[in-house]
């Protein structure tokens, strides 16, 4: 009975509250039946239907995922290559500050890159005729560029603590370069470019900074549909988006757990019956060597 | 020590068979911006044989297997494999194959793909791949684990698997990276009897790196001694203790007792030598060929040739006094610590061939002697 009510037991409680007690707040305000946020008016699902109607916000949903999708695929792909460059390849000119600049859009402050990245195609509209209307196109490209750093520190984490000597026996035994590095490495580090294509999504999906500077007429992405929604007052609509993307993204996250779950489980099991047999054939072992 | 049987057998029968060269290193030299790893290293490595490249760290021995293996190119020097200059050929296409002292598995792939990697790289047929693979599982005695992924393994077994990876292609050279470094000493011994076995029945060249003396004498035929990047000798393990030929040497391999000496006799057949530490001289069974200016010399007797007795030996030369400083009971054998009247203290291994013998203890007066050929002279 102590044991449930001990200190840590209470912090741990009020740390969960703290952090997911606003979300189910916007949960049960997302089934308010009044039109004011702030006035409990009775429980209705009018405003989830009233999305189905809102194709504006739909549009925007649909948007952002294709962005977000677009910018994984492309963040994974220049992020490993730049992770694996500044760990596999040892010694080249400038390396230090490489290995630097990959890095920098992490601490570089949004504005910033979002102001500059505008700028960049302003000019190039005029110079080169591309891009000649700011969009989707755009913001993914503005999207990749800081992806693209986290994705390079994940991977290269990764990488680093990887055995060489394995990439080294796979060469050995007659792979070429390219060849061990499709059916070595990447099989290797495969969990690392998953985390790194999650987080990619995620941190697209979620940026408001630069996607309001490169973007557009008709590309508004879901988060600026939510920010200019919201300027206007909230409105419970809002709320029904915001509820289904945290349904979405914590059955994401439970399949995700299960997964791993699962296969942790397996290899557990897989361990200890190798550990079984291997017992089992040293009993069987001992009185046999035992009489040579 | 069963182990050593056929190895040691081959070495004091000797080599019959006429010797072919397999591997030749000519002056190869690797330096790591200003740090020279291997300096000057020439040495050839016959077909058939089981050599090790025996040194501390930091002697080089991995930067030259390295640079067989063709993961480091030489700075300087070259390299043949059976007549043919391999310097300058990527390791994907040397007819050499590793086992890397972690063993290195794929672990995303079962122990039978891990060992059919090599051949699919040849772009073998699929059945001979197979009829291979099952070949080789059979070799190392792994049959039942095939399926296995290698982090359902025990050590000895990943070993195995390593040891059948490597030998799937049949290279010309089998190089191996401290193959016992990752196992517990019981199965260190039991792995290298099985290990030499195979290579044997397979038939394949060997160079093997160690930091380990025990393992080098046991697998071995013939053993390079490495020190600070160049080779202080080569030769087979009884060579190597028995007729070291500089100081490094010599207290590299085993224990031994060195004395510092002048020698003030000299003749073919004999000479003798005068050392400070002793009482009496040294008289040395054969001519030791020293240079008129420079008479000093250093004479190295291993423990087991120095003899501890209670009885004043009769002869002139080669004994001792001293008094017993420190016993090491280690169970096979004793180890005597003498000290000799000049303060010097003498190590003496005396073998416990009797349960319980009379023999000298704690402060006891006893006398060491040797043999006139138990020694060894060193002039470097």
């Amino acid at each position: 009975m102590n044991k449930r009510f001990s200190f840590s037991n209470i912090m741990l409680w009020l740390g969960f509250l703290f952090i997911y007690l606003p979300m189910v707040i916007l949960v049960i305000y997302s089934f308010n039946s009044s039109r004011l946020v702030t006035v409990w008016g009775g429980w209705s699902v009018k405003w989830y239907v009233g999305l189905l109607d809102n194709t504006q916000l739909i549009n925007a949903v649909l948007r952002s995922l294709e962005i977000a999708f677009y910018t994984a695929i492309s963040a994974v792909i220049l992020g490993t290559m730049a992770a694996f460059v500044l760990t596999r390849v040892t010694r080249f000119k400038g390396r230090t500050m490489f290995g630097g600049l990959v890095t920098a859009p992490l601490v570089m402050p949004e504005v910033i890159t979002g102001l500059s990245l505008l700028l960049l195609f302003v000019a190039m509209a005029q110079l080169l005729g591309w891009p000649s209307e700011r969009g989707i196109a755009t913001i993914w490209i503005a999207h990749t560029t800081f992806c693209t750093a986290y994705v390079a520190v994940v991977v290269s984490s990764r990488l680093r603590e990887l055995d060489l000597s394995i990439e080294e026996a796979a060469m050995d035994l007659g792979a070429r370069p390219l060849k061990v590095f499709c059916l070595i490495t990447i099989p290797m580090i495969a969990p690392s470019l998953a985390a790194g294509a999650m987080m990619s999504f995620a941190l697209s999906l979620d940026d408001l900074v630069l996607a309001s500077f490169v973007s557009g007429p008709g590309s508004t992405t879901l988060p600026m549909e939510v920010f200019s929604a919201v300027r206007l007052g909230v409105k419970p609509e809002i709320n029904a988006i915001a509820s289904l993307i945290l349904l979405s993204v914590s059955l994401v996250t439970f399949i995700a757990w299960a997964l791993t779950r699962r296969a942790e489980n397996a290899r557990k099991k897989a361990i200890q019956q190798a550990v079984d047999e291997g017992a089992k054939a040293t009993w069987q072992q001992a009185p046999s060597s035992a009489k040579s | 020590m069963a182990v050593a049987s056929s190895t040691y057998k081959r070495v004091l029968e000797g080599d019959q068979q006429p010797k072919e060269v397999l591997v030749k290193i000519e002056r190869v030299t690797k330096k790591f911006d200003e740090t020279v790893a291997v300096d000057d290293v020439s040495l050839t490595i016959n077909k058939g044989e089981i050599f090790a490249l025996l040194g501390g760290s930091g002697s080089g021995k991995s930067t030259l297997l390295r640079m067989l293996a063709g993961f480091e190119r030489p700075t300087e020097g070259r390299i043949y494999l059976d007549g043919e200059d391999i310097t300058d050929m990527p390791p994907y296409e040397r007819p050499i194959n590793m086992m890397f002292q972690s063993y290195a598995l794929f672990p995303h792939m079962t122990v039978a793909e891990n060992i059919a990697f090599g051949l699919k790289q040849d772009k073998m047929p699929k059945a001979d791949i197979e009829t291979r693979v099952a070949e080789m599982l059979k070799l190392v005695h792994m049959t039942q684990y095939a399926k296995r992924k290698p982090h359902q393994l025990s050590g000895g077994q990943r070993q195995r698997v390593a040891l059948a990876r490597s030998l799937a292609k049949s290279p010309k050279l089998l190089l191996l990276d401290e193959p016992m470094g990752a196992l517990d000493k019981k199965l260190r011994s039991e792995m290298q009897l099985e290990l030499v076995e195979i290579i044997e029945r397979v038939g394949v060249t060997c160079v093997m790196v160690t930091h380990d003396q025990e393992e080098a004498m046991t697998m071995a035929q013939r053993i390079a001694i490495m020190h600070l990047g160049w080779i202080a000798q080569i030769g087979s393990p009884i060579d190597i203790y028995e007729t070291p030929t500089s100081r490094l040497v010599c207290e590299f391999i085993g224990n031994v007792n060195l004395f510092e000496g002048q020698v003030v006799e000299d003749h073919e057949a004999h000479a003798l030598i005068d050392s400070p530490d002793l009482e009496r001289n040294i008289f040395v069974g054969h001519g030791v060929s020293t240079s008129v200016q420079d008479k000093s010399i250093t004479y190295a007797i291993r423990p087991e040739k120095l003899l501890v007795t209670t009885e004043q030996p009769s002869f002139e030369y080669n004994w001792s006094r001293g008094t017993v400083h420190d016993i090491a009971y280690l169970g096979g054998h004793s180890v005597f610590h003498v000290q000799l009247p000049s303060g010097k203290i003498v190590q003496s291994f005396v073998a416990n061939a009797e349960r319980r013998g009379a023999r000298p203890t704690w402060d006891d007066q006893v006398f060491v002697w040797w043999e006139d050929d138990s020694g060894v002279a060193l002039r470097s």
